[in-house]
This record gives structure tokens, C-alpha cells and sequence, in this order.
């Protein structure tokens, strides 16, 4: 396993990257501009240390990285399988990856959490659902002015929230 | 007590409301607004076997002879297209329609008419999709966000002032669907929404995200100009830190 982690951690050095770059982040000269494509592009590794590159997520410092998660748990006996490692707090936020690996090889590396530029992820947390009744929305004045949905056609409007809204605008 | 009008229009109802007082020329306005959505509906209908999007597929009529709004329309959704790695297309059953662009373009375009009108602070809501306008900081709108599971009851309130919210979503009860890859259920989505400045693109983008499922997640933690609330069909929500939600009082 050690061989798959170490693998792993070279493979993922966009974590690691990300990770590196972090400390930057609070730093004004950083200009992390988030982009649909992330933040862990070359332009990002040009800060001021120099050092954030890839190699800094296999090295000892990066050791609170991927690799500390991806140790553990393994979904699978013997060499084949699909590994997930623990979600691991780092400083920077949750890290958790999955390997897959096929005939004593890393084959597939999958992300399952990792620390964004804008720390956003760590607010993706999952919640249950609120539920707001139409009963308890009256009762406390919560007043609201529309609603959106998923699109109502012009039938499905009549029974509508919207409908009861306008009617009582009107 | 606002304005309001309600107008039915292209296969669904959009409703106006206006805080700002009423003047003639906000009344031109909200005219000129219904004229231009019966309009809009007429063009890009695809229901209509004689609208220029019915015609365009069809092949018996040319995009250089189209309205000028259709070729706005189609690079609207390109860019759309690209953005989302192809989750939101222009040909969703193969065939061309831009309806998941149409009807925000269009909301977001009457905005704009009635806010040059003079009237500065408004909500329209056209089928579930909302574009705000306001300078009333105090004042913000409130738009409840439809709970997917328990029609008539919400289950969230954002507040805003220019504003746009799209909610993309079934009205079924999502099934729990077991991943076979992974023997765990699925994390696909219920119901999506996006708030950004913008509806057309809100809109758009809310129609994309819905298509990714899970994916959508980390998609919209790239965005920076959008927040999101989502229902996963595993009968958890997630939201992204800034979505603008409002506790009832």
C-alpha cells in the first residue's frame, strides 16, 4: 500500500498544489482569481515563495496532505481495489481522496474532497432539508414576495404558491 | 401594495410586481414588456411549427434571415455551452431549442425595459425563474424557494436586491438510485438553485448544473458570481456559504 500512497500522492499534486498555495491566500499579492477551471494553474504557483510547486505536496511538509488520508480503510482485500482513505482536516480544509488499483498498479485517483481556493468547500456541507410549511409561513408574518420553482406551466400555475401570491397582491 | 400584472405567455405564467410608483411611461412599459415576450414567444417557439426556431430546424429558413435576437439568443447559449462543458446544448432532444436560455434572456430583457422606464424597483417571476430590481437596501425582495417534496410549502427564503434566482428542478420525489460502481445511492439532484445578478445566464447555468447531478458541486464552487442551494435525491440539501438565505422571522 505504502508504494500505491506515495503514487498517489505524486498523481494528485493538484491537491498538493492547491494545498502549497494556500498559505498565499490570505496574502494580498496572491491573486487567486477563482476561474472554472481552479485556481491551481501555473499563474497561482508564481507566488512569491517559489516554492508551492507540485513537489511540495510529496514532500515531508506535505505530509498532511492526500497521502495522510488515502492510508486507510481499504474497501477491498489484497492488492486490487478501490481504496478510500479517511477525510484527513488539514489547516487548509478536509482532504479525502480515493485510489483504484488494478493489478498491484494505481489505476484511477479520485478526489472526493479537497480544499478550494476560497475555502468554499467546507461550507458545501451537507444539511438536511429545511422545510418551511405554508402554515407555519403565515403564522410567523414571513412574508415573502414570489416564488421560485422548478417551471410551472401556465395549468400549474392556477394551484400555484405564485398564484395564492398574486391573488393576494391583486 | 405593488403593481402587479400577470401574463400568460410562452407556455407559462410571468408575474410582475412593481414597488416603484406608477407613472405613465412604467405603464408604457409593462405593455411594451407583454408585447415583447408575445414576440419573443413567437420566434423561438418550439411549439409553434411556424416560429423562426421551428423553421431554423427545419431547414426552410436561414439564420442570416432570422430576428436579430436569434442569433443573440444561439451565442448566448454558446457561451453557456462551453462554460458548462456541454451540460446545457441547444439541442437537448437533438433537435435545436434554446427554451433553457429563452425565457431567462427574455425575463432579464423586460427588466431592463421597465428599469429604463423609471421603474427601479421590481420582481418579475416568470414561471419559477426571478429577476429583481431594487436600490432599497432595507427593503430587499423575498423569494421563498419551492420545497421539492411538499408543493406549497418552501424550503428556503433568499433576499436581495438586483437579483436573479432560478430553480431547476423536478417536482417529483427524487428515487433513491444506487450507483453500481459504487454500491451507494446516487447523489444526483432534486432541485437546484442559483442566484447570481443576471437571469439569463442564472437561469442557464441552473439548467447545466441540474444535468451534471453530483458534479454540479464542485462546478459551482468554481463560479464566482453564483451561490447555490441544492436537494440531492439522498434527502440531504448543500448550499454554497453566501447564498443569500433569510431566516423566517
Amino acid at each position: 500500500m505504502r508504494r500505491a500512497v506515495l503514487a498517489t500522492s505524486a498523481t494528485v499534486a493538484g491537491i498538493g498544489l492547491l494545498l502549497a498555495l494556500k498559505p498565499h491566500h490570505n496574502s494580498p499579492a496572491a491573486a487567486l482569481a477563482p476561474s472554472p477551471s481552479g485556481s491551481a494553474g501555473p499563474s497561482g504557483g508564481a507566488g512569491p515563495s517559489g516554492g508551492a510547486g507540485p513537489s511540495g505536496s510529496a514532500g515531508p511538509s506535505g505530509s498532511a496532505g492526500p497521502s495522510g488520508g488515502a492510508s486507510s480503510k481499504p474497501s477491498a482485500t489484497g492488492r486490487n481495489g478501490t481504496f478510500t482513505g479517511d477525510a484527513i482536516d488539514t489547516r487548509y480544509g478536509p482532504v479525502q481522496v480515493q485510489v483504484t488499483i488494478k493489478d498491484g498498479k494505481l489505476a484511477a485517483v479520485k478526489v472526493l474532497q479537497v480544499p478550494s481556493e476560497n475555502g468554499r468547500d467546507r461550507e458545501l456541507a451537507d444539511m438536511a432539508i429545511p422545510r418551511l410549511t405554508r402554515a407555519a409561513l403565515a403564522a410567523g408574518n414571513a412574508k415573502i414576495d414570489t416564488v421560485s420553482g422548478a417551471t410551472y406551466t401556465s395549468e400549474g400555475y392556477v394551484n400555484s404558491l405564485q398564484s395564492a401570491l398574486d391573488k393576494a397582491h391583486a | 401594495m405593488p403593481e402587479l400584472r400577470v401574463v400568460h405567455v410562452m407556455g407559462t405564467v410571468v408575474s410582475f410586481a412593481i414597488r416603484t410608483p406608477m407613472s405613465s411611461q412604467i405603464h408604457r412599459a409593462l405593455d411594451e414588456a407583454e408585447t415583447w415576450l408575445r414576440h419573443v414567444d413567437a420566434v423561438f417557439s418550439t411549439y409553434r411549427p411556424d416560429s423562426q426556431i421551428s423553421r431554423l430546424a427545419a431547414g426552410t429558413l436561414s439564420l442570416i434571415r432570422c430576428a436579430p435576437e436569434v442569433r443573440e439568443v444561439l451565442a448566448l447559449c454558446a457561451d453557456i455551452e462551453a462554460e458548462s462543458n456541454g451540460h446545457f446544448t441547444t439541442t437537448p432532444r437533438g433537435r435545436l431549442d434554446p427554451s433553457g436560455l429563452v425565457k431567462g434572456w427574455a425575463t432579464e430583457t423586460v427588466s431592463d425595459i421597465l428599469y429604463a422606464a423609471g421603474a427601479t424597483d421590481h420582481c418579475i417571476n416568470a414561471g419559477g425563474d426571478v429577476q429583481t430590481r431594487s436600490s432599497l437596501r432595507d427593503a430587499p425582495w423575498r423569494i421563498g424557494i419551492a420545497h421539492p417534496h411538499h408543493p406549497g410549502d418552501l424550503t428556503a427564503i433568499v433576499t436581495g436586491t438586483n437579483m436573479a434566482v432560478a430553480t431547476s428542478g423536478t417536482s417529483e420525489r427524487g428515487e433513491h438510485i444506487i450507483d453500481p460502481h459504487t454500491g451507494r445511492a446516487s447523489t444526483g439532484l432534486v432541485s437546484l438553485t442559483l442566484v447570481g445578478r443576471h437571469l439569463t445566464r442564472v437561469d442557464a447555468l441552473a439548467t447545466a448544473g441540474f444535468a451534471m447531478g453530483e458534479d454540479a458541486r464542485d462546478w459551482i464552487a468554481s463560479l464566482p458570481d453564483i451561490e447555490a442551494f441544492a436537494i440531492t435525491t439522498t434527502g440531504r440539501a448543500w448550499q454554497t456559504p453566501a447564498f443569500p438565505v433569510s431566516t423566517p422571522a
